[in-house]
């Protein structure tokens, strides 16, 4: 993956896959270093599960036996001296259950590697998961501050339009691009 | 800027056609996006689809969805595409520009684009 915005999209497709209803994914940039968070309210994982999440060769699929969206999140974190922290309470245990996933980036190392475009990587997951409440939060100590909410968005347009009509996913990637370029 | 404001003047103008929209959908597009898809590049690919769909006046009759891992990674971007009552057709090693080309040729044009599909590479 050339650059963050695809590792923050196929980290948070496990959230959506975990069942939930409720994501946000939020970064916060401060004195170069980037916080990434992605936290939902899906099925959890069990400590073993947890523990084995860094492991290429763990995958709760049946279709191939490799899972590689977290080591990838990992390795890129620690090649910029950042980290990856992941805390879960599974439904089996827990009444309120979900998953927090944390990755820090220096964004001034070497190895990090460009933001991409993180507008695409919102559409992408409304457009999969209309249905979802996706909250988005992107602030930096450089004066971008760009938030969207889609519950909002449904309470505007009510149960009958669904958020991935083109023409709706048109707005709200001008409504993410206009925030961007306030900066 | 845009508000949300307009998301309400989008809302009075949708109102007719969506009740049209959820009506058919007999031609399903997929895209894979999971690990394997996303690293391939199956986001551009994905766009692509939902922009032409748009662009070629298909949104009622086309429905551009997303799934996880198909199970061929070395193929993606994979994109497969099922209609009542043909054999589901599978392309792969997509890209945003092939991604155009079946939309027009295949999606509207009803020809499947032979050289993109998973026999042909």
């Amino acid at each position: 993956m050339t650059d963050l915005s695809l590792y923050i999209l196929d980290i948070t497709m496990n959230s959506v896959r975990a069942g939930a209803t409720n994501i946000s994914v939020l970064l916060e940039e401060e004195n170069s270093v980037l916080t990434f968070t992605v936290k939902d309210n899906g099925c959890g994982m069990t400590r073993e599960q947890v523990e084995k999440l860094s492991n290429p060769f763990f995958t709760t699929r049946t279709t191939r036996k490799v899972g590689l969206g977290v080591p990838f999140l990992r390795m890129l974190a620690e090649q910029t001296d950042g980290g990856v922290t992941i805390e879960s309470r599974s439904e089996k245990e827990f009444e309120d259950h979900g998953t927090v996933v944390t990755a820090t980036f220096h964004t001034d190392h070497i190895d990090f590697i460009p933001l991409g475009d993180l507008t695409e990587t919102m559409i992408t997951l409304i457009q999969g998961s209309p249905d979802v409440d996706f909250i988005y939060r992107h602030t930096t100590d450089k004066g971008i501050d760009v938030a969207m909410d889609t519950a909002e968005m449904r309470a505007v347009l009510g149960d009958s339009i669904p958020l991935n009509s083109f023409e709706v996913l048109a707005f709200i990637r001008g409504f993410l691009e206009d925030q961007y370029a306030q900066k | 800027m845009k508000t949300l404001a307009e998301l309400a003047a989008i809302r009075e103008q949708m109102k007719d056609k969506v009740a049209i929209r959820t009506g058919s959908g007999e031609v399903r597009v997929v895209v894979g996006m999971a690990t394997c898809g996303i690293t391939a590049g199956a986001r551009p690919v994905l766009n692509a689809f939902v922009e032409e769909v748009a662009a070629q006046g298909l949104a009622d009759s086309v429905k551009v969805t997303q799934t996880g891992c198909i199970g061929i990674c070395q193929y993606e971007p994979v994109v497969e595409i099922y209609e009542d009552g043909k054999d589901k057709v599978t392309y792969v090693k997509m890209t945003a520009d092939k991604a155009k080309e079946v939309v027009e040729k295949h999606l509207k044009g009803g020809a499947p684009v032979a050289e993109y599909l998973i026999g042909n590479i």
